[in-house]
């Protein structure tokens, strides 16, 4: 299967490890990935808090670079990727608004591309395959967190459930894994402040970490580089806010099905965590 | 004082109709950063509702746009479907544009700006670059000390940036959009 690839800026930098997993796990499920050329950032949140016009134009030209390359369904694992990615989609089918960017770019965009989130992509993919591959079970019980720009706007993106979402759980249980209940499945966990205020970010953070852990999870599974270094690197700033500081370790829902399917803990990029992953 | 205007041009912005807001709270009720805010969410809807002036740059002045995360929650839960992340976004905006800024916005602004200097010039985010501009910007010299040298031991960050080739385009949409004295803060 071929499918079309937009690993944003996160997953070249800080979330490296992100991308090794996901570009290992598609490996073993024979899913083709084909990175779009030369594309460039997406602008996430500082560009639709300072300019409309900009927040719409980058995606838009990302999209329009992978129309070029006769893709038609493109991954996105960042969730703040994809959220802007489908946000602009959507704003663009107004025609002031199509036309005004096509004027900017220069560059033909039809807004055919059909995005999904990693999430998606293992469902469409990969659900049988993987049940299929497990070599060894990821026997854990876990928190799923999505986040927020997984399932908001749901208008939008139209994916899974907006207040207690599923898709995540299954693919866990699908490798063997056990999820928790619990109330922070979708609150956010203080996103782009990570270091304009990290104070905050130590807060929504902590909150997130200690129902987790109240509820007994050994891990939480995620599928946004921007919780995981919020809640992984942060760790210190948390944990000089919370009652109890914890060394629950924060890993990508890729990750974990990667160590069922027997990959290598560092092909995976399991040592890069801040917080010692020991599963 | 009436200050329609201002409301009909968010209006026209946004799509946000702020008489339709009936006060249930919802918003104010699931916004994580609620009690760190001046004015929580359905208050500031409220204050619109007024049509003052007065109250209009209160709203401009106060934190609650800056700190405002777009998680969408208050969206997600609004039973009249109002759209509060898309206004936060045109009223800080706005707020730049009439120089009207809570100190919080300061940080925050200097992080946007220190962002959209980096994409600009390579089109994509130079994570390094990006902390060395914030801190310059906003004289937090000793900020994240630790963290940097332990992302780059883990290979987290690139010490060199990474160009797109086609960096024009990039030039252009800046110049179109953020840096375009006609279309700025629309």
């Amino acid at each position: 299967m071929k499918i079309g690839f937009y690993p944003g800026c996160s997953l070249t930098g800080s979330s490296r490890e992100y991308n090794e997993s996901v570009v290992a796990i598609a490996k073993v499920l024979d899913i083709e990935l084909t990175e779009i050329n030369d594309w460039n950032c997406c602008g996430a949140t500082a560009a639709h808090s300072m300019n409309e016009e900009l927040s719409m134009s980058l995606p838009a030209r990302i999209m329009a670079m992978a129309e070029k390359q006769g893709l038609t369904e493109v991954v996105v694992p960042c969730a703040a990727c994809y959220n802007r990615l489908k946000v602009t989609q959507h704003d663009l089918k107004d025609e002031t608004k199509r036309k005004r960017v096509s004027e900017i770019l220069q560059l033909p965009y039809d807004g055919s591309i059909e995005i999904i989130n990693v999430l998606q992509m293992l469902e469409k993919y990969g659900a049988e395959n993987i049940k299929a591959k497990v070599t060894q079970p990821f026997a854990h019980k876990v928190a799923c967190y999505y986040g927020c720009l997984l399932v908001r706007p749901h208008s939008i993106l139209q994916f899974d459930r907006v207040e207690d979402p599923q898709s995540m759980d299954e693919l866990i249980k699908v490798v063997g894994g056990t999820t928790i209940d619990w109330a922070f499945k979708t609150e956010c966990c203080g996103g782009g402040f990570s270091v304009s205020r990290t104070d905050l970010v130590a807060k929504l953070s902590g909150n997130i970490l200690e129902d987790a852990a109240d509820r007994g999870a050994e891990a939480l599974i995620v599928a946004c580089p921007m919780c995981q270094s919020n809640l992984d690197m942060r760790r210190g700033a948390i944990n000089k806010v919370i009652e109890r500081p914890s060394d629950i370790p924060v890993i990508y829902i890729t990750q974990a099905i990667g160590l069922a399917l027997g990959i290598d803990a560092k092909e995976l990029g399991l040592k890069r965590h801040f917080v010692t992953v020991e599963l | 004082m009436e200050h329609k205007g201002k409301i009909t041009d968010l209006q026209s912005h946004t799509g946000v109709e702020v008489m339709r807001c009936y006060q249930c709270g919802k918003c104010t009720a699931g916004c994580v950063l609620a009690t760190d805010m001046n004015f929580p969410p359905s208050y500031v809807m409220r204050l619109l509702q007024t049509g003052t002036k007065e109250n209009y740059i209160k709203i401009l002045g106060s934190n609650s746009i800056w700190l405002c995360l777009n998680c969408e929650n208050c969206l997600g839960r609004c039973p009249m479907e109002i759209d509060i992340p898309k206004m936060m976004d045109y009223l800080r905006t706005q707020a730049i544009k009439e120089n009207i800024l809570h100190p919080d916005s300061k940080p925050i602004i200097s992080f946007h700006r220190s962002f959209l200097d980096s994409i600009k010039y390579t089109g994509r985010l130079y994570e390094l670059g990006l902390i060395a501009e914030f801190k310059a910007r906003t004289f937090r010299v000793t900020q994240d000390l630790t963290i940097a040298p332990a992302m780059f031991l883990k290979g987290k960050l690139h010490l060199l940036p990474e160009k797109i080739k086609d960096r024009m385009t990039m030039k252009r949409i800046f110049a179109k959009t953020i840096e375009n004295v006609k279309t700025e803060n629309k």
